[in-house]
């Protein structure tokens, strides 16, 4: 029990500290799993939006797929990614294994099919109620594409978080692409797998804490843009978001 | 503008079905050019699908329609305003400026037309807040000031004033007076009879899917052909019989008790 007290208290040190392996190691992460959930984003919400709206052959069969692709069990995204890029693997040449461009690969087809299906199911539900409107107005399925994905903005950010959290929580395929080398691959996740087994709970705790702590950061933040009239990140002038003065008094309750 | 009209708008035996149950029967019309047509008939006559099928939303089953005067480009010149308006989540000001952009009108042409058509429908004070946070018949007016942008030549309303109250309607009616003064085609659904009297050059009187009468608005108010565009003035249902009556004849006053 003292031994577990006292990791908690070294924990604790390492983060006020700053540690410097503790702080490279949370930038890593967060390096890592944001390039893979913006790279996923730029793919997956047009692909999402398009299974929504599209009719195309094959629709529904992608749909199914992308659906089932959600549950990808990490270790067996790892074990192909690290085929692909292993030497004698087909991208080989590319020199990509052991690198955190690998963990990028491999997070990006863990998130994309969140981010893509649950868009899917946004724009779906948006689109049945404007499709006529925007018929009306003269939009073809392009034109109304970007605008569905503009207007369905709060929950599509509800997609990004859950792709984010997916992509940061997840240990077996950056293990297998990355390697967990020091200084190089080593993030959150593989390095607490690392310390428990070699038996420095500080580290491992404090960077446990560390994740928990952006877990948090990540759904306040998702809750303060998405709770209505809140929403501040897409004010602008007279552009897509809303404008920007306060609602007149007589109508606010 | 400078292009020609698409009007008049002929549609020679049209019917529309939905799994085999035909829902407009051989509704065979022509829309001139510079009058106001009010389609009237009772719920689920078939008002809301021929104001689609005449705006293009809907192909018609069987039967033709076409714009007379076109070339072709008929969506780009007309517009239709629905009974649920459908707001885009965005400002009052950016609603209206992305109807002008589907239409291709540049950045800086939209400006004035947008503060034009928000002063028209008493709406500039709402510009920057978003469009959802307006009450109905606000919204209903947004509807308005986003087609009136578009300076269509033929504008389609499905009952625009159907859950708005008195002075909401009346704001509505002096909008779609003024956009067809503008030199806009109205073809327009309504089941208020005194809205008809209000706005009506024509009345087309629809029941069951089918076109019984399209006459001149004082004729069908004094003489109407048929006997049950004549019940529907009066506000009668005598044409209508329930196969199966909710209540007995003779019951109702106990109930009322």
């Amino acid at each position: 029990m003292n031994d577990f007290s006292d990791a908690f208290i070294a924990a604790f040190s390492l983060l006020i500290q700053l540690d410097a392996d503790l702080v490279e190691i949370v930038a890593l992460s967060l390096t890592v799993s944001l390039t893979a959930v913006l790279s996923a984003a730029v793919i997956g919400m047009p692909l999402g939006a398009a299974l929504a709206i599209g009719s195309f052959p094959g629709r529904r069969m992608l749909i199914i797929a992308i659906n089932s692709l959600m549950g990808l069990p990490p270790v067996v995204v790892g074990l192909v990614v690290y085929l692909m890029l292993s030497r004698s693997g087909p991208l080989g040449v590319l020199g990509l294994l052991f690198t955190p461009t690998a963990m990028v690969i491999a997070q990006l087809i863990l998130v994309m099919p969140i981010i893509a299906a649950l868009t899917r199911q946004v724009v779906e539900v948006l689109w049945a109620e404007y499709e006529e409107q925007l018929r009306s107005l003269g939009a073809t399925r392009w034109r109304a594409l970007p605008t569905l994905l503009m207007d369905g903005r709060s929950q599509l950010l509800t997609a990004l978080l859950a792709g984010f959290g997916r992509a940061i929580a997840e240990v077996g395929a950056v293990m297998i692409v990355g390697g967990n080398i020091d200084h190089a691959t080593r993030v959150m996740t593989t390095s607490i797998a690392l310390e428990v087994s070699k038996g420095d709970l500080a580290l491992a705790l404090g960077l446990g804490i560390m994740l928990v702590l952006i877990a948090v950061a990540v759904n306040g933040l998702s809750w303060l843009i998405g709770s209505p009239g809140q929403d501040r990140l897409l004010r602008s002038k007279r552009g897509g978001g809303y404008g920007r003065q306060q609602y007149p008094a007589a109508r606010t309750r | 503008m400078v292009d020609s009209s698409i009007l008049p708008l002929e549609l020679d035996n049209v019917s529309y079905e939905i799994d085999g149950k035909r829902l407009v029967k051989n509704v065979s019309c022509c829309f001139e050019a510079g009058r106001s047509t009010l389609v009237i008939g009772p719920n689920g006559a078939g008002k809301s699908l021929f104001l689609r099928l005449c705006h293009g939303l809907l192909q018609p089953s069987s039967g033709l329609l076409r714009w007379r005067g076109s070339d072709g480009q008929t969506g780009q010149r007309q517009a239709m305003v629905f009974q649920r308006p459908v707001m885009l989540r965005r400002s009052v000001w950016a609603n209206v400026g992305y109807a002008l952009s589907v239409k291709g009108v540049s950045r800086a042409e939209r400006e004035p037309i947008i503060n034009r058509v928000l002063q028209c429908t008493g709406l500039s004070r709402f510009e920057d807040i978003p469009a959802t946070r307006l009450s109905f018949g606000e919204q209903q007016r947004l509807a308005l000031a986003r087609v009136w942008a578009l300076s269509p030549q033929v504008l389609f309303l499905d009952e625009p004033t159907a859950s708005l109250d008195p002075p909401a309607t009346h704001q509505v009616e002096q909008i779609i007076t003024a956009i067809q003064s503008a030199g806009t085609r109205i073809i327009m659904t309504s089941h208020d009879l005194g809205q008809v009297q209000r706005l009506a050059d024509e009345v087309m009187f629809l029941h069951r899917g089918r076109l019984l009468e399209q006459t001149a608005a004082e004729q069908f108010f004094d003489c109407p052909q048929s006997d049950l565009a004549r019940a529907f003035t009066r506000g009668e249902l005598l044409w209508w019989h329930r196969k199966n009556p909710l209540h007995p004849p003779g019951i109702s006053k106990e109930i009322s008790r």
